[in-house]
């Protein structure tokens, strides 16, 4: 039988197949190129982007709990310069589409990442972080007010003609009215679920484990929380929906696109396994074989219920 | 930088806590260097569980020896380990040791820090000195390997139960007066707690030796990309940055290091 096709479209971002990495897991994919073929990945999504460099939090900013860690990294990074200096030649050399998650602590800085990362060649989406717990300023503000979000993915819309993704909060009472306020101020995809808020307290020295005292919860321990929220977004949803939350096997991901994504992204397991999104990717494309399904579209949003 | 699944060879126990494990990863092995440390998944832990990072403690042809101290649900689950066991190895990782001294090298281990000094003194074309530090004598380990390489050991243990009574930067203090007494130059590398590390870094800016101190901190991807292992640090010029101790470490320069 001939091979199933895995090619997706996510919301103009052309995927070779359905699995990209998630966010501040998988650094700036150089890091990662000597224990994995990257260049057989959907894409590459890389770690948090703002203006400037920024610093990120004091440490401890890590901590193992059953299912999965909580991590308040802080979104260090190099700055939007920084980053097309230092890291945009070895990605563009991949040839694997780039998707940059961005974020800033105004509309404005969102904006202005943007417009810097719009001319760049090899950039093919922007995922706009407005759901980081962990720096008190950005992110996080923008993603739990659907006013605020919308506001901000229509300037961020006003700054650029790239593919835009905003990553939205799981951490909120009714995640469609997120999804149609994001799609109306011009998303062109949405990613979901970011880490949940989290806290892990050490009793003997009644201390919080996290320098940042609270941090985001990922690893299998969410995934059907994630799944749930992309189930709930995808009925919502006109655009195509980025999916991710605790993969640490094939299946998984595919219980993903069966509730409607396009889409997946592998996180926390690439620090465990870093050949899971190859695995994944392989898995899919078995799953595909094994149901006489042509192509992988055929399995976004084919949940049978009732 | 290499993932394999490495073979239990041996696993033995040292003194009461404290184990030697080896493991067959081939190339990996062979690639290592002194300082280098590998990332190991710990088998029968579940599926979510992080690696853990072992400094490389020896290598003998494809077999890398990791020496390691019970602390926690990994090392514990890793002391069961049986030989024939299969274990994932991401590795070799971190800068290691720079091999050329410039002077008489001091090697200050403190507990299971001993473990990379091992490798170096195995590897160092010039012989020096070994001056190793734990609270008990049974936290003194693996000094036998080194007199057998002609190095010269000295011990401290905080009780007293072994060598001198104190602190190993006791002994490092009479090493670099004795040193300067004879008009040699000293090259200073250390393993252990943060401060002890921090000790013998003000003596070797003291004594205008360098000082290359290896970190152990708690990492999550071991590779630089998920920047959990950070420590502030310091370029010659003065101006300061956040290194990634798995990727620009784990050995850095004693003036490299804000503390």
């Amino acid at each position: 039988m001939q091979e199933a096709d895995l090619r997706v479209e996510l919301g103009g971002i052309r995927m070779n197949n359905p699995v990209t990495v998630a966010s501040g897991t998988f650094g700036y994919g150089k890091e990662y190129a000597e224990l994995i073929d990257v260049t057989r990945l959907g894409a590459i999504t890389v770690k948090g982007i703002r203006l400037q460099p920024w610093p990120g939090n004091p440490v401890p900013r890590h901590v193992e709990v059953p299912g999965g860690m909580v991590n308040a990294i802080g979104l260090q990074g190099p700055g939007v310069d920084g980053f097309v200096r230092e890291y945009m030649p070895f990605l563009r050399g991949t040839g694997v589409p780039v998707i940059v998650n961005i974020w800033g602590t105004t509309e404005e800085e969102y904006a202005e990442v943007a417009r810097r990362l719009s001319d760049v060649e090899g950039v093919a989406g922007l995922e706009l972080n407005i759901s980081c717990p962990n720096v008190k300023e950005g992110g996080h503000a923008f993603g739990t007010d659907p006013r605020t979000a919308a506001s901000l993915v229509a300037a961020v819309r006003r700054a650029t003609r790239l593919p835009l993704m905003p990553k939205l909060a799981p951490n909120v009472p009714d995640i469609k009215v997120f999804v149609r306020a994001a799609q109306e101020a011009g998303a062109d995809a949405l990613a979901l679920i970011n880490t949940l808020p989290a806290m892990v307290i050490d009793i003997e020295t009644r201390r919080p484990v996290l320098a940042n005292k609270v941090g985001g919860l990922s690893g299998p321990a969410i995934h059907p929380v994630a799944v749930k929220l992309v189930w709930e977004a995808a009925q919502a949803a006109t655009v195509p929906i980025l999916a991710m939350g605790g993969i640490m096997e094939p299946g998984q991901a595919i219980e993903f696109l069966i509730a409607g994504a396009t889409a997946v992204a592998v996180g926390t397991a690439n620090f465990i396994d870093p050949t899971t999104p190859l695995r994944v990717i392989g898995g899919i494309a078995d799953y595909l074989r094994r149901h006489g399904m042509r192509s992988v579209k055929e399995l976004t949003g084919s949940l049978i219920s009732g | 930088m290499m993932d394999v699944s490495g073979s239990v060879i041996r696993q033995t126990p040292l003194a009461a806590g404290y184990w030697s494990l080896e493991l067959e990863a081939g190339l990996l092995a062979k690639q290592a260097r002194p300082g280098q440390f590998v990332h190991v998944r710990v088998p029968r832990l579940e599926q979510s569980a992080l690696r853990r990072p072992f400094s490389i403690s020896g290598v003998r042809g494809g077999v890398l020896e990791i020496l390691y101290k019970t602390v926690g649900r990994g090392t514990g689950e890793m002391s069961h380990l049986l030989p024939g066991d299969a274990v994932q190895v991401i590795g070799p990782l971190g800068n290691g040791f720079p091999l050329e001294p410039r002077g008489v090298p001091v090697l200050v281990a403190g507990g299971y820090g001993v473990a990379p000094l091992s490798f170096l003194a195995s590897r160092l074309g010039r012989k020096g000195v070994l001056l190793a530090g734990g609270r008990s004598a049974g936290d003194v380990l693996s000094t036998e390997g080194f007199e057998r390489l002609g190095w010269q050991v000295q011990m401290a243990t905080q009780d007293g139960s072994r060598g001198e009574k104190g602190l190993v930067t006791v002994l490092l203090d009479k090493e670099l007066l004795r040193l300067k007494a004879s008009g040699e130059q000293a090259e200073l590398y250390a393993c252990g707690p943060d401060g002890m590390l921090r000790a013998v870094g003000e003596r070797a800016v003291a004594a205008g030796c360098r000082g290359w101190l290896s970190l152990d901190k708690h990492m999550v991807c071991g590779v630089g990309a998920c920047l959990a292992c950070v420590q502030k640090l310091r370029r010659e010029d003065g101006t300061e940055w956040i290194g990634r101790v798995c990727h620009d470490g784990p050995v850095f320069e004693a003036r490299e290091i804000v503390w």
